[in-house]
């Protein structure tokens, strides 16, 4: 790295952390749906690295992109936001960001403001509160080729001159500008902007005031001490975010007193700040933009398109269409590389078992590691396939109108449109379920609807409910409909399950104001399958780093308490799994699970199946010894199963035990990779634990009322 | 000044220009901040396929809110 530093900026005041940096930062702010990842992308290529913003579930994207001298420059990608006067965690994190709110962000020597060329006016109100910072800012004007199509003439040097920062017409999608972006960016005499706007006059005196605080109290530079005033006073109900640091009492009960005063007075200060920074926005877009004829009806493409996406049948056509592709996507062509990956470990599973010695060792390799490795893997499919079309939707624009066409619906239950697809979704599986509720702003709405998607039924239950429709039905002449309808009731509950329980929810632990829907549906575009392409892969790496080890760790214990304490040799593998503590775990649990029908070795299926669910199938034909000719003739279990009997003979898979167990896997958290997802996306272990409890004590409830009703029935 | 009806009574496919508008709530000061403000010109257009939320053109993009938010702007027609 070079040792000479050019003089970053001329701002008068630095942040403590300023002034040894050897590499610029430049942060990339803007409006979601702006083309800023995509910029993000075309400067900083694959140097990315994403983790979270420590306390927050905030995504904390920092690539390297070169300058013209190929000297390194730094580039945070903070979350897109329409006013940093947040209403949202992600827009919490970028305003804390540049306020140098954050210990473990450096606030950021420059920068680069992106926009959206063809919405100008919108754009940027955001850009003018940066501007305030006091900070040098680069201005990248974005779509340009759209705006030309759009009949929108913008003159750069107009606006240049009028803002008194360089400003970089840009086409990210095509990797044009984005040499002179590079040239812009380079520079070591990057201007302050000459940013000038009339505050109302009843605020200014608060602002002087609240900026002498924040400069004496708070040590501040006076420019972004002046910003931070500003925003003070549009925040109306501060979104806190944890690691930030919270604002001091002195500036606090400065802006307090202001605020009572104004109330007192029936002023509406909030309103009349955003009204002049529109005001000098619309002055400023009257000198730079030239537009042909400002015509509100005039219907172009995406209007056009709109009109069949939101047409009251069609809409609900193409939403069904869309869903059904993604849905049978998820559920079928994910069963290729499932099975090859499943192939796969077990090659190398009898690989390493006919190439070392038998002992414990090798069973840790084999059927610890490689499985518990294969059992993470397995997953990958699913999440690739979801997050390319979740890519794919998003950047055409789709996603926007999914949530538009199901807000009605999905706000009955006290939710937005956004919660629709993460919950379709987890009808596959609930793991990329939940980590797509990425998407939803709201904190309150992400957690309700991360604590109800494993109760959509996922592929995994169905193993599990085929087998006990097999016992429940023998008759293979049964109508085939029954079998059908048993289990649409099954999907149906698991359904029902989860929008009660977010119904629930949301009227008691998370209450509050009902969620907004207060969004940008982007004009359509086509797909850049490059950036879709990223997103996937960062999804999946995601995944494996951070919920892949954990699933590692806990398969591995569930390993062990399946296979020790060691039954004496030569006993077989019936012996062993009873002999060991999952064997006597489902001896101590028969007390707590005998109320719903079950026995000591359902118990171990159930225990063995917290690995997933699906293992509850393999694990009965060990307890039940009854392994057929392939994995996937359940015949032989079946008979074993109808066989089995309770200690005084009579028969233990009675219909009743049946449909009690399928109830029971319907409700029941039974997945350790859910539970290790939902701890790295919501940051604690309080949430997978409270979902643990709650899902468990549902499940347990429900087959006990079944069943117990059932008797008194006398079924 | 001519009558003014609320955003939610406006016909679909029509122009208004915005008029009054509540002042307190994180909701109207977020609109306010997206751009809707007394005096912008909008135009609905369209709802969605379950009659809410509304779909409206405002600085030339298209913006969503709930009837429950667009029953309290109120708004003078200015014909299509």
């Amino acid at each position: 790295m070079s040792a000479s530093t050019p003089p970053l900026s001329n701002e008068p005041v630095r942040g403590s952390a300023g002034s040894s940096r050897h590499t610029p930062i430049y942060a990339l702010v803007g409006n979601p749906n702006c083309g800023k990842s995509t910029l993000f992308n075309a400067l900083t290529g694959l140097k990315q690295k994403v983790g979270n913003y420590p306390g927050v579930t905030v995504e904390k994207k920092v690539g390297t992109a070169y300058s013209q001298h190929g000297q390194p420059i730094t580039l945070i990608d903070l979350p897109g936001a329409y006013s940093l006067a947040a209403r949202s965690p992600d827009e919490a994190v970028t305003r804390d960001v540049l306020l140098g709110r954050r210990a473990d962000t450096p606030a950021p020597d420059r920068i680069l403001c992106i926009v959206d060329a063809t919405n100008l006016e919108r754009n940027l109100y955001l850009v003018h509160q940066v501007l305030d910072l006091g900070r040098p800012v680069i201005l990248v004007l974005n779509m340009m080729d759209l705006a030309v199509q759009a009949g929108l003439e913008i003159s750069v040097d107009r606006l240049e001159k009028e803002l008194g920062i360089p400003v970089i017409p840009c086409e990210a999608a095509h990797g044009k500008g984005l040499v002179e972006l590079k040239v812009a960016m380079s520079r070591t005499d990057l201007p302050l902007p000459r940013h000038s706007w009339t505050i109302p006059a009843p605020i200014a005196p608060a602002v002087s005031e609240l900026q002498a605080s924040l400069v004496d109290n708070n040590g501040k530079a006076p420019l972004s001490a002046r910003a931070e005033a500003l925003l003070l006073l549009t925040d109306q109900d501060t979104v806190r975010v944890a690691g930030s640091k919270p604002l001091g009492s002195k500036t606090l009960a400065i802006l307090q007193s202001w605020q009572k005063r104004w109330e007192a007075e029936g002023m509406d200060w909030a309103a009349s700040l955003v009204g002049s920074r529109y005001d000098a926005i619309g002055r400023l877009c009257a000198t730079v933009v030239r537009t042909g004829v400002k015509d509100l009806s005039s219907v172009n493409t995406s209007d056009r398109i709109d009109g069949v996406v939101t047409h009251p049948f069609w809409g609900w056509m193409v939403l069904g269409t869309i869903m059904a592709v993604l849905f049978l996507s998820i559920f079928t062509l994910a069963e290729y590389p499932m099975t090859w990956i499943d192939d796969q470990v077990a090659a190398l599973s009898d690989w390493v078992k006919s190439a070392m010695p038998a002992g414990d060792l090798r069973d840790l390799i084999t059927d610890g590691a490689i499985a518990g490795v294969g059992g993470v893997v397995i997953f990958l499919p699913q999440i690739l396939i979801l997050f390319f079309f979740i890519g794919l939707l998003e950047s055409t624009g789709y996603m926007a109108r999914a949530a538009f066409i199901m807000d009605r619906l999905m706000n009955k239950v006290g939710l937005n449109g956004k919660s629709f697809i993460p919950l379709l979704s987890s009808h596959a599986c609930a793991i990329p379920g939940i980590m797509a509720t990425r998407t939803i702003e709201d904190p309150k709405d992400r957690l309700v609807t991360i604590l109800v998607a494993p109760l959509m039924s996922c592929s995994a239950r169905l193993p599990v409910y085929l087998l006990m429709i097999a016992a429940l039905v023998p008759n293979d002449r049964v109508p085939l409909m029954t079998k059908v309808g048993l289990m649409i009731g099954l999907y149906g509950a698991g359904f029902f399950g989860a929008f009660g329980f977010a119904w629930l929810f949301k009227r008691t632990l998370f209450k509050g104001e009902p969620p907004l829907m207060i969004m940008e549906l982007p004009p359509y575009r086509l797909p850049r399958l490059r950036d879709v392409f990223m997103h996937m892969i960062e999804r999946g790496g995601i995944f494996l780093k951070r919920a892949g080890t954990l699933i590692l760790a806990i398969s591995i214990v569930l390993w062990f308490l399946a296979s020790y304490p060691k039954a004496p040799e030569g006993t077989s593998e019936q012996d062993q799994l009873v002999h060991s503590f999952a064997g006597k775990a489902g001896h101590a649990l028969e007390p707590i699970i005998k109320p719903l029908g079950f026995d000591w070795q359902i118990g171990i299926g159930v225990i063995a199946s917290f690995a997933a669910r699906e293992v509850f199938v393999s694990t009965m034909s060990v307890v039940f010894n009854a392994q057929g000719e392939d994995d996937e003739d359940t015949t032989p279990l079946r008979d074993a199963l109808l066989a089995a009997k309770w200690p005084d003979g009579r028969p233990l898979f009675t219909p009743l035990t049946c449909v009690s167990l399928m109830l029971y896997y319907v409700f029941a958290m039974q997945c350790i990779s859910t539970i290790a997802i939902v701890k790295r996306e919501t940051n604690s272990w309080r949430w997978p634990l409270f979902q643990l409890g709650y899902m468990t004590a549902t499940a347990w409830i429900v087959s006990f009322v079944v069943y117990q009703g059932g008797r008194a029935l006398g079924f | 000044m001519a009558a003014t009806i609320s955003l939610s009574e406006l016909a679909v496919g029509s122009s208004a220009v915005v008029r009054e508008f509540p002042k307190a709530g994180p909701a109207f000061l977020r609109l306010r901040e997206m751009g809707l403000l007394p005096g912008t010109p909008l135009k609905l257009l369209a709802t969605a396929p379950l009659g809410d939320p509304l779909e409206v053109v405002v600085r030339g993009y298209r913006l969503t809110l709930r009837r429950s938010e667009a029953d309290a702007i109120l708004v003078e027609p200015s014909g299509r």
